[in-house]
């Protein structure tokens, strides 16, 4: 077991080195930081000054390289717009979008699972033909679009909630709403097929043979199966908690770790970037890892590898 | 057919309609049957012919979308008309089933041991130790070595024979009158095919209780039934004692699949099929169903479907021109 | 005469990992371990065994669709090409398979005419499209098939017409061999004897040979020539098949034989085998049918029986065969 948990964070590691080396010649390749903070028409000698100062002067592989050697030290550079360290820029930013992901993915969960399983026992009824309708709905609208008719609608309209920012209690609300819907909307259909995929597997219906009441079919027999499926997506949920508000943290100026990659993109703050990008890959590749412990733990077909032959 | 007073179960006019949504399809055009105390009834046909779906509608397994009529009758009840409630206690506990792929038929996340448990609390309100002694002494029963270690198994770790055994052990956990077995070794090798049906032939000895054997095979009815109804096209077409049907069958398609069967000993003779595809249930002809198929069809079989005709006491088959 | 199909020695073995990866000792799975027959033009061998037993993958082993790892496949007593070559495929013109699932075999989204063609197009048969056409039509014909089949689809057809689809395309380019994997199994009784009857006409007519593998000892016993039974990996009998399934020397054989149910035998005494037949990957030494024969003896733990000749000409892999043959007489 240990030499299974070392290959797989062995792997997730690799993960991680690749999206940043990635990342680290994408941006450096897609546009010169010198311009984007200093203005294009900064005169030229202020820009080779800005250049040699951060070493962008050098050739790409030597940065690479550097950057990789302080990065293992633990340093992850500082941002070029007010030189503090990247690491602590985006930390600080951290409590705002979990203050907003975490009760967002509550929300999914609370909404989208008995929403899912309830349309999958009542398959066709109304009840599952409303489910599937909101449900569609709910992740096909655009979050930007359904975050304005929110807003048009609680604060322009009817002015309850706050349209921006983060500085009142009840500001949170709309940017959790609007995230909490899309989600639960995919889970919810995600649950119904997988509910309706595992009750209408052979087990089931010897279970009902057996003589069981409908309630303990549905409750020892589907549930435990409709779980596996289910796992892979809430895992991804997971995944998004840090890096899954960009657009609605834009449209809501909420002070979380979006918005700080959107500005920082677009400055071409490479460090700052870097550093979003990789909490952003090691929540992805921890929460992956979390879900393969709990599909074993689930699905004991995977427990035990494929030790039968045929 | 004689209504024997020792009737265990008995089938009357039993229908089953599906709603497809754009419309109703009927799956079973009113069956007749009647399984005596004790008795091994066997029930042949090919795909789509409703052997299955008969059983499952009896026992109110066949969901939402299955309209069932006419009457099953249990000690003096119609299970048709009866309560879900009603039919939970029957489940597993009067009649039994078990089915065509044992290895999907147990649920693959819970332990052998689990599933058999839930069966005896169900049943005879067996909890912890006596109920680990019980399901070890039923896994013994159906042949299963070093049952205790087996308990704790999944599924997925024993092999298709042995998860058939775990079927029949959780079949007689409820100790039924009636085991309904559904193509039980359809998906088996032979020689495993044969250790089955060896097994069920013993408990049947040794329980007495009551055998339908659903399968498309009339060899394996043949050799573990004393009585076979030949079904066609949702239709009950013959019933008559196993050697009967062997020795002079009445249907021609009970005729025509005999001699679409090749043999295994003596003279190899070439097959005769019967021509034409089984009907869609949605699509049957007029009259006799298996009219277009048959050799010996006059305009009398479209006109009407023929009604079953009392051949000798324990003989009857649904034929105008047998 | 040189036949037309050639087996000596065939071998097939994998390399499985046994547990979980990156746990678990390598082990070696012989799917097929040395397997020999000679199938002559115009004739049927009979693959028959139980899952596992290899029958399959002799069958890809003739066609080069798995490479061997041991022995050789001759046609015409040429030695048969790597797969994937020029040679190769041009031998595959004269050797076609069918599958036990018609509809898995078949495109969905092509008509039947389409797919009945399609060979002549894949080994670039030149002619112009009306001359495909008119074969594919005559095909279709050989088999049963309407030309109004022509342009529908294989979902609109029966299991019986989709395995004629596939016949009518193995057939289209005139092969000399056709190797039937459960052709008729997944068939309900009264069109297998349609199919069956099919398969024997075009037999008579185009001169084939056919492997035939099934499950089925009663189909097999109808179609084959000469028949071959399997126990993991290897040949355990071979014979007339009359005389095989009538008199079965191999106790193996014997078991097979007295597990098939029929209303004939009703009375007759069954001899269970018991236990499964164990995991490829743990083939015990000595026979591999040791473990459940009730006439084994300490030899046949270590020393692994080769086919032999007996009396009657057929074969036998069993040390014990003649006096079991003549106690059971």
């Amino acid at each position: 077991m240990m030499r299974y948990l070392a290959g797989r964070v062995l792997r997730a590691i690799l993960t991680i080195f690749l999206v940043i080396t990635f990342a680290f010649f994408v941006l450096h390749l897609s546009g010169d930081p010198a311009m984007m903070i200093l203005s294009v028409d900064a005169p030229p000698e202020s820009i080779k000054a800005f250049r040699e100062a951060w070493g962008l002067d050098r050739p790409v592989w030597v940065q690479f390289l550097a950057y990789i050697g302080h990065a293992l030290q633990g340093d992850l550079g500082n941002s070029m717009r007010d030189g503090r360290p990247a690491a602590q820029l985006v930390f600080e930013r951290v409590p705002a979008t979990l203050a907003i992901t975490l009760p967002a993915f509550a929300l999914k969960l609370l909404i989208g699972i008995p929403a899912g399983i309830y349309a999958a026992l009542h398959r066709n009824s109304w009840a599952d033909r409303l489910t599937m309708m909101i449900s569609v709905a709910g992740f096909t609208v655009p979050s930007f679009v359904l975050a304005l008719v929110l807003v048009l609608v609680f604060s322009v309209q009817l002015g309850w909630l706050p349209s921006a920012g983060s500085d009142r209690a009840t500001s949170a609300i709309l940017p959790i709403v609007t995230l909490g819907i899309a989600g639960a909307a995919i889970l919810a259909r995600f649950t119904r097929s997988a509910m309706l995929e595992v009750l209408g597997q052979p087990y089931i219906r010897a279970a009902s043979a057996k003589g069981l009441q409908w309630r303990t079919v549905v409750v020892e027999h589907a549930l435990p199966n409709a779980a596996i499926p289910t796992t892979t997506i809430v895992g991804f949920m997971v995944g998004t908690l840090i890096a899954g508000a960009v657009v609605v943290e834009s449209v809501f100026a909420w002070p979380g770790i979006g918005r700080l990659l959107v500005s920082a993109v677009s400055n071409r703050d490479l460090a700052v970037v870097q550093a979003i990008l990789l909490l952003v890959a090691a929540t992805m590749v921890t929460s992956n890892i979390v879900v393969d412990a709990i599909y074993g733990w689930l699905d004991p077909r995977l427990r035990r590898g494929g030790a039968r032959a045929r | 057919m004689a209504q024997g007073t020792d009737a265990l179960v008995s089938l009357r006019g039993l229908t089953v309609d599906f709603d497809t949504g754009k419309r109703i399809v009927r799956a079973l055009h009113g069956i007749d049957l009647e399984v005596r105390r004790g008795e091994a009834l066997g029930l042949v046909g090919e795909s789509g012919c409703g052997k299955s779906i008969t059983w499952l509608a009896a026992l109110g397994l066949l969901g939402g979308r299955a309209r069932i009529g006419g009457e099953v009758r249990l000690g003096g009840r119609n299970l048709v008309s009866a309560p879900v409630t009603d039919l939970e206690k029957v489940r597993g506990r009067r009649i039994a089933m078990i089915f065509q792929d044992p290895s999907s038929s147990l649920n693959p996340v819970h332990r052998i041991g689990r599933q058999l448990g839930e069966a005896l609390r169900l049943h005879r309100g067996l909890q912890g130790r006596a109920a680990d002694a019980e399901a070890r002494r039923l896994l013994d029963r159906v042949g299963i070595a070093d049952a205790g270690r087996r308990l704790g198994d999944f599924p997925h770790e024993l092999s298709g024979g042995m998860n058939q055994r775990v079927m029949i052990a959780m079949a007689l956990a409820g100790q039924p009158d009636l085991l309904v077995a559904d193509e039980p070794t359809t998906a088996l090798d032979a020689t495993i095919q044969a250790q089955i049906l060896e097994l069920l032939a013993e408990i049947r000895r040794d329980t007495g209780m009551a055998l339908v054997l659903i399968s498309h095979d009339l060899g394996v009815v043949s050799e573990n039934t004393e009585r076979v109804c030949v079904m066609y096209a949702g239709r009950i077409v013959e019933d008559a004692p196993i050697d009967t049907v062997f020795d002079s069958p009445a249907h021609p398609y009970t005729r025509g699949l005999l001699a679409a069967l090749p043999e295994l000993e003596g003279p190899r003779r070439a097959l005769v099929p019967i021509a034409g595809v089984v009907p869609e249930p949605s699509n049957l002809p007029p009259g006799c169903s298996f009219a277009p198929r048959c050799d010996r069809r006059i305009p009398a079989c479209e006109a009407a479907t023929p009604p079953a005709i009392p051949l000798a006491v324990d003989h009857r088959v649904a034929c105008i021109r047998p | 005469m040189t036949a037309l199909l050639e087996v000596s020695d065939l071998s097939r073995a994998y390399e499985v990992r046994r547990g979980s990866w990156p746990f678990g000792k390598m082990a070696t799975l012989h799917a097929v371990d040395g397997v020999s027959f000679e199938l002559q033009a115009g004739r049927t061998l009979g693959l028959v065994g139980e899952s596992g037993c290899g029958k399959t993958t002799t069958a890809k082993l003739v066609l080069g669709l798995v490479p061997v790892t041991g022995g050789e496949v001759r046609i015409d007593g040429e030695s048969l090409p790597a797969a994937g070559t020029q040679p190769w495929r041009a031998l595959r013109r004269r050797m076609q398979m069918v599958y036990q699932d018609p509809l898995g075999a078949l495109d969905r989204r092509l008509s039947v005419g389409r797919q009945v063609m399609e060979p002549l197009a894949i080994h670039g048969l030149g002619g112009r499209l009306a001359e495909h056409r008119e074969k594919a039509m005559a095909m279709m014909d050989a088999v049963g098939l309407a030309a109004h089949h022509f342009d529908r689809f294989p979902h609109e057809l029966s299991g019986g017409q989709r395995q004629r689809i596939v016949l009518a395309r193995a057939l289209i380019l005139d092969p000399q061999l056709l190797v039937c994997d459960e052709p008729i199994s997944a068939l309900d009784v009264s069109i297998q004897a349609q199919v069956v009857n099919l398969l024997l006409a075009l037999q008579q007519r185009l001169g084939l040979a056919y492997l035939f593998i099934s499950h089925d000892l009663r189909m097999i016993r109808q179609v084959s020539h000469e028949v071959a039974v399997m126990y993991l990996g290897r040949i355990v009998e071979q014979g007339d098949p009359d005389r095989l399934f009538a008199a079965p020397a191999h106790p193996y054989t014997q078991a097979l034989v007295s597990a098939i149910p029929t209303h004939a035998r009703q009375k007759r005494r069954r001899t269970v085998l018991p236990g499964e037949p164990p995991n490829p990957v743990d083939r015990p030494a000595g026979c591999a049918f040791h473990p459940r024969c009730r006439h084994a003896v300490a030899r046949c733990r270590v020393e692994t029986p080769q086919l032999r000749v007996l009396a009657d000409g057929r074969r036998a892999a069993c040390h014990l065969v003649e006096q079991i043959v003549a106690s059971a007489a």
